[in-house]
């Protein structure tokens, strides 16, 4: 495989020492096929993976109905649930021991508990209570299914003798709220995800690749004969910054065309300013992949070193979970974290039609981090090397 | 020591394990993944992953300077769901809506006052659409307080309006709802798979990479032996890193232990025989480190991840996700695990899913028997 420059670039701006340098990495990075292969295919697999896998709606859910009741009341109330286009099944229970089986094994995710007197007491407008068991293991669903069950109860209570009499007397009055949500009007949940992945497999990939890079080098003692060539080491960690860099680039260029095309998200943004931040950001994660790529003695360390870097560098991203949730002094942490400040840019470009001021201002701290994390991997390494 | 006279399979695995352990020991890098980055896991989910209601940042605009609209007004600032940062025109904060300074813009509009006067008065609410759950949240506490205002000023009129039907519900093993309480025992399972599969990933495609693998091969040991002799001291490890999390799980972030110590290590076992099975079938096969890392990630840490019920429903994904699930161990993995914290032992929910784990660990052992065996023909 050879590897040729494109004429402008052979003729200008990059020395000739420069110029083989990278050559040389890139074919360090994409000899290997099945190397180049793991560059692409994991990327394409995950953002396939994560936009269908991260739901945050709750559908096919299973509940369990313990009527002791039968009247007319809790059978409107049972048959509103089965109507509910997120049911997937409402399964009668005969007892209580029955309902805490269903629990404890999780075959249903909720049960409603209609006591006897329950028709009774709505019909002769008396409060009337029906109880809900939860499986609070999986509390995230159960609290949503928890709100959907609570919207049904309310619409057949709104019904009751009691209810239309309440409603009279507070003059008929809605809920008092409109709601409008700007950016994404239907809440969609793959419009936030499809954005931050980019951020996440951006990271990901880069830091995977520079990570091994002098690590390699150092297990093959390939390092040496590149230490005494007449490149300077300057050049060298340019070199190695460069694969990074371009395959960074590439994933996140496939993703940006794919995300609209595929998902349907608006790209609302200037595209200039998305790249401008994202060379920023590329750079940053370059730096910190360098940085344990220096300190590891072999690839398998530089490898771990990678992984124990990244996990938390993607909780504290605001994918997870947004960052307002968390504690001060985690918030503090996540200022040092560049995937936070880019996760902001890329969401704003896509959704937001973030305007450049605010793109500036979530893109300097990449570039001060990316300039310390370059400038202290550079220092290490020379030191290192002494 | 074992005398390599009268017990030579023996002595040859002592010394092949105790090659392993001491290639364990001496690697700080395998320190980092066994201990420093679980307790990382542990305080990131435990602190820093938080699904639960907090309050969020709001601006607000009232229009209108009638009593209701400051009494309205002042039901929002003193709301926990909401921190009012900003007050102002809406057009300045809709600057700050695109700025990410505020996720949502409270709107009491003019005439508000009179409105309510005539039975009406809107509230209008504008949220960052590009965080849905928070926006979700917000739009359900912004109608949660103009509801409970609205509750209040009938029942100083002397008007009742207690629902006809209250819904009364109960969380079950978890009623404070605390999402920790899921996110902390799961993360044990992210951890036994980074050991189980990440760690093993590598040990096999080193030895291939440098060579040393050939040299083994000269000597009297099997394959078998061999792979066993990779095993055992991360099974080790594994359990050691499980116990470790248990502890902080326990008294550091307070998760209820409701189970028994014997179902835990059980579990544990068990889950980490397909876990080391994957690690070593990944490793054995492809015999390069930068793609064996790689592929690990993928096959082991990710899905158990996305697809093992740990953060999202796997009933709520679509049919080919789904049906994806059933191969992936930790799905098995992630109920057993919940349960035995927050519920307590249910054998009956544990032993059918530990057979399903074994069945998987028997196919993964023998396909990286197979493998290892071929290659070497």
């Amino acid at each position: 495989m050879s590897f040729r420059w494109p004429e402008f670039l052979r003729k200008s701006l990059i020395g000739p020492r420069l110029r083989a340098i990278f050559a040389k990495e890139m074919l360090a990075v994409l000899r290997d096929p099945r190397a180049r292969l793991i560059l692409v295919t994991p990327p394409l697999i995950q953002f396939f993976l994560f936009s269908f896998a991260s739901t945050m709606e709750v559908t096919n859910i299973r509940v369990g109905v313990l009527d002791l009741d039968g009247g007319q009341w809790s059978r409107e109330i049972v048959e509103r649930i089965e109507g509910s286009p997120n049911m997937r099944e409402v399964r009668a229970l005969r007892s209580d021991a029955a309902l805490k089986t269903a629990i404890d094994r999780q075959e249903v995710i909720a049960v409603l508990r209609f006591g006897p007197e329950f028709s009774a007491d709505v019909a002769a407008g008396r409060p009337a209570s029906v109880g809900a068991v939860y499986d609070g293991r999986r509390s995230n669903a159960a609290q949503i299914v928890s709100s959907y069950m609570q919207r049904i109860v309310g619409d057949v209570s709104a019904q009751t003798p009691r209810g239309s009499a309440i409603a009279v007397r507070l003059e008929g009055r809605g809920s008092g709220t409109a709601v409008r949500h700007w950016f994404n009007p239907n809440l969609d949940y793959i419009w936030f995800v499809m954005p931050a992945l980019i951020a996440i497999i951006a990271a990901v990939s880069s830091i995977a690749v520079v990570s091994q890079s002098v690590a390699r080098e150092r297990e093959l003692g390939t390092l040496d004969q590149l230490l005494v060539s007449p490149l300077r080491t300057h050049e060298i960690l340019i070199g190695k910054m460069f694969p990074p860099i371009v395959v960074g680039l590439f994933n996140v260029t496939m993703f940006v065309i794919l995300t609209p095309l595929v998902f349907g998200v608006p790209l609302t943004g200037s595209v200039p300013l998305f790249y401008l931040s994202l060379f920023f950001y590329l750079l940053a994660l370059t730096g910190i992949g360098m940085l344990i790529s220096v300190v590891s003695a072999t690839q398998q360390q530089a490898f771990l070193g990678m992984f124990a870097l990244t996990v938390p560098m993607i909780i504290l991203s605001g994918y997870a979970s947004p960052v307002d949730n968390m504690p001060g002094w985690l918030q503090a942490i996540t200022w040092l974290n560049p995937p936070t400040w880019f996760l902001v840019v890329s969401e704003g470009t896509f959704l937001k039609a973030m305007p450049a001021s605010d793109i500036l201002s979530n893109t300097w701290p990449l570039a001060v981090q990316a300039a310390v994390s370059l400038w202290a991997a550079s220092a290490l390494f020379r030191s290192r090397m002494e | 020591m074992i005398d390599p006279a009268s017990h030579p399979r023996l002595a040859r695995f002592a010394a092949m394990m105790s090659k392993e352990t001491r290639q364990i020991l001496r690697d700080p890098s395998t320190f980092l993944i066994a201990f420093l980055l679980p307790v990382m896991l542990l305080f990131l989910m435990g602190y820093g992953v938080n699904l639960d209601a907090t309050s969020t940042r709001v601006g607000m605009a009232v229009e209108d300077d009638s009593g209701e609209a400051s009494s309205l007004a002042g039901a929002y600032a003193s709301s926990r769901y909401f921190d009012v940062v900003e007050t102002g025109p809406l057009q300045r904060l809709r600057k700050s809506l695109v700025s990410d300074d505020i996720r949502a813009i409270i709107v009491i509009p003019q005439d508000f006052g009179r409105d309510v006067a005539a039975g009406g008065g809107e509230v209008r609410v504008i949220t960052d659409g590009s965080l849905p759950n928070t926006a979700s949240f917000v739009a359900g506490q912004a109608e949660g307080v103009r509801a409970t205002w609205a509750a209040q000023r009938a029942s100083d009129r002397g008007m009742a309006a207690d629902p006809p039907i209250d819904l009364l519900s109960r969380f079950w093993f978890n009623p404070e709802l605390a999402s920790r309480n899921f996110l902390v025992p799961g993360s044990i399972a992210i951890v036994m798979t980074m050991i189980g599969s990440l760690l093993t990933a590598l040990v096999v495609a080193r030895e291939w990479e440098r060579g040393t693998l050939e040299a083994l091969m000269a000597t009297p040991i099997g394959m078998g032996e061999f792979l066993l002799t990779k095993v055992i001291p991360y099974f080790a490890l594994g359990i050691v890193s499980m116990a470790l999390c248990t502890l902080l799980a326990i008294f550091v972030f307070g998760v209820p232990f409701r189970g028994s110590v014997f179902a835990l290590f059980l579990i544990a076992s068990v889950y980490l025989v397909p876990a080391l099975g994957q690690g070593l079938l990944i490793s054995s096969a492809l015999k390069n480190q930068f793609v064996a890392s790689q592929v690990a990630l993928l096959t082991a840490f990710l899905p158990t991840m996305l697809l093992s019920g740990f953060v999202f429903e796997i009933a709520s994904m679509p049919k080919p996700i789904q049906a994806l699930t059933y191969i992936v161990p930790a799905r098995y993995l992630i109920p057993q695990i919940q349960t035995v914290f927050i519920a307590g032992d249910d054998w009956g929910l544990f032993l059918p899913d530990m057979a399903i784990l074994l069945a998987f660990g028997a196919v993964l052992f023998g396909l990286c028997l197979r493998f290892t065996r071929r290659r070497i023909a």
